[in-house]
């Protein structure tokens, strides 16, 4: 391996705190957690960052509502879409969709090209000041998690979010994702279990359409924390496909939700573990 | 002798930096001598590269030669239920105890398949004619990374080129034998092992491709993706399936939507794209349960609402390709 420096890079210098967000497995929910987890922040008056590192299919533009914005580039760097700014808080998006003409188009990558383009994202973005950089990432353990592992080698990430459903089918494939983590020396802050059973609109019964606890059981076969389980709430599906529609604020509209304070306790589970900002003050 | 992963693969390359704009492609007859080429920091990497046409590509072809269908399971989007419909064709499929079936899973960082089928800690093992595949039945042979790792949570990290050697191997020196469907389950996204198959298997003849969704517009976004992506590289779309459509609540058998089609869905999709609409499959907790268990969900919920859709996916599916 190739390693030109041992610094991290310039563009990350004032970001206190870099999450991946990660999941052997596909369809989990990656990208609906690092949305949630970015509003609520947000809400919480937080400055934060969603980098998407997922090229073939990213889906963070959609989540946000931010679909047909385009990036620009300045003397600096690329400058990424602004979703939400108030007082404090505020929100930030980066991702291939915003690079993309048409929607419905394929990016055919092969591995290489995957490399610099994530490479690119970590050096070139102009994130500014972020109290929060939160990396959402595709399923597997190939080519984007090898080279934003590299890229962020000498960076001091505080770690990985892992994000399961409870059937064993997905907490199968997590655990090789477990595994890349402790390969590559990347901390892991916890299990979040997502689709964790659906509540009946009807009558009130909760089916565990996914099965039930596995992402608990993971946890405690593994020794990592438990952050907390996440059932499916179609409101909040709702709210990601209206938004466009709606007149307020998404991260206004979230504070409402359900989800909102599940992902509270979330954020206080993982501040908790009190990990030292990366800028020294 | 059981293989194992790690003695199984050629040497592996790595490229410097990307591909520049007009790269005639590393493992191209050009490689290293395009105009693109002048410059590049991969210049020395891709000269060295063996070049012409890929010699072992005949190889792969009489290897399949005495397949009479070959069948890709695709979708842009993970978590759809691709595994799952592979598991289902090949339960359904292989019930007919005249049809010979054949399972390939590409998925080489999260191979789900030996799972569903019930054959997770199975192994491969090597003999003069080749890798034997693992049977789940008579005639029911699989291939899987899963039956060659050390032990089943072993992570494959790996990046695209060494990805592309393993789909070549399970190819070219896999004894599939006669078989009347080889349906071949994918991973996410339109990367290597997609743009991999394709080119190994063009002399084959690949039948086509059954393309799996949910409902949602979060997944039918990077599904259309995979849409442009075969038809750019000239796979015959056989049909789409929605899976995980509707809920029928098991205690007061109210209706909902957990994955709200707020766009139409896949038959919308179909009607923009003119695809074949081959039906929607409910969400039944009782499909995930078999699938952990490794059982056939058909054969254990004959009358299910689930299980007749997909039978009846399954006819159209072999309706699409000529064989009823």
């Amino acid at each position: 391996m190739n390693v030109e420096s041992t610094k991290p890079p310039q563009s990350l210098r004032d970001i206190q705190h870099i999450i991946l967000i990660l999941s052997g497995k596909g369809g989990v929910g990656k990208s609906s957690v690092t949305t949630q987890t970015a509003l609520t922040l947000a809400g919480l008056g937080y400055k934060v960052g969603v980098l998407d590192i997922d090229l073939t299919g990213p889906s963070i533009p959609r989540m946000f509502g931010l679909e047909g914005h385009s990036i620009y580039q300045s003397e600096q760097g690329w400058i990424p879409v602004t979703k939400y700014e108030d007082g404090s808080g505020s929100l930030k998006v980066m991702s291939l969709g915003f690079l993309l003409n048409d929607r419905g188009s394929s990016v055919v990558w092969r591995g290489p090209k995957k490399t610099a383009m994530i490479k690119q994202f970590i050096k070139d973005v102009v994130w500014g000041e972020l109290d929060y950089l939160l990396i959402d990432t595709p399923p597997g353990t190939s080519d984007e998690h090898i080279s934003i592992a590299e890229e962020l080698r000498w960076a001091q990430p505080d770690g990985s979010i892992i994000v399961t459903t409870p059937q064993n089918v997905a907490t199968a494939d997590v655990k090789k994702e477990i595994n890349f983590c402790r390969k590559v020396n990347l901390e892991v802050l916890g299990i979040i279990e997502n689709m964790s059973g659906f509540v009946c609109p009807h009558c009130a019964e909760c089916t565990n359409i996914f099965s039930k606890g596995g992402g608990h059981k993971l946890s405690q076969d593994l020794a990592i924390d438990f952050l907390g389980s996440v059932p499916i709430d179609p409101t909040f599906v709702e709210l990601i496909e209206n938004q466009k529609t709606e007149g307020s604020n998404l991260v206004d509209l979230y504070r409402s939700q359900a989800l909102f304070p599940v992902f509270q306790d979330i954020i206080k589970a993982v501040e908790k573990k009190e990990i030292p900002s990366r800028v020294s003050n | 002798m059981a293989a194992q992963v790690s003695e199984v693969l050629q040497q592996d390359y790595r490229l410097k930096e990307a591909e520049p704009e007009h790269c005639p492609g590393p493992e191209s007859e050009n490689a290293g001598q395009g105009d693109a080429c002048n410059g590049c920091a991969n210049k020395d990497i891709c000269e060295s590269l063996p070049k012409g046409p890929d010699p072992d590509i005949p190889l792969i072809t009489e290897n399949l030669s005495q397949i009479k269908h070959k069948i890709l399971v695709l979708s842009g989007k993970g978590g759809v239920g691709k595994s799952t419909f592979t598991a289902m064709l090949c339960w359904a499929l292989s019930s007919d105890e005249d049809l010979q079936v054949g399972a390939m899973d590409l998925d080489i960082c999260g191979p789900s398949l030996p799972r569903m089928l019930g054959c997770n800690s199975e192994t491969v093992h090597e003999s003069n004619s080749g890798w034997s595949p693992v049977y789940v039945a008579d005639n029911l042979a699989t291939m899987s990374i899963q039956y060659m790792l050390p032990e089943n949570d072993s992570a494959i990290i790996w990046r695209g080129s060494k990805k592309n050697a393993l789909i070549k191997k399970f190819l070219k020196d896999v004894d599939w034998d006669v078989l009347d469907y080889l349906i071949v389950d994918t991973p996410p996204g339109t990367s290597d092992e997609h743009i991999s198959i394709n080119k190994f298997m063009k002399d084959s003849g690949i039948d086509g491709a059954l393309i799996v969704t949910t409902p949602q517009e979060v997944a039918l976004l990077d599904v259309r993706k995979e849409i442009d992506f075969c038809r750019k590289a000239g796979i015959k779309i056989l049909g789409l399936v929605e899976n995980m459509s509707g809920f029928v609540c098991p205690n007061c058998k109210g209706q909902s939507q957990i994955f709200k089609p707020t766009t139409g869905g896949g038959q919308k999709l179909c009607e923009e794209l003119v695809i074949p609409f081959f039906g929607s499959v409910p969400l039944d907790p009782r499909v995930g349960k078999s699938c952990d268990e490794g059982q056939s969900f058909l054969d254990g919920y004959p009358e299910s609402p689930a299980s007749l859709a997909i039978l009846n996916v399954v006819e159209r599916l072999r309706d699409a390709v000529g064989d009823i």
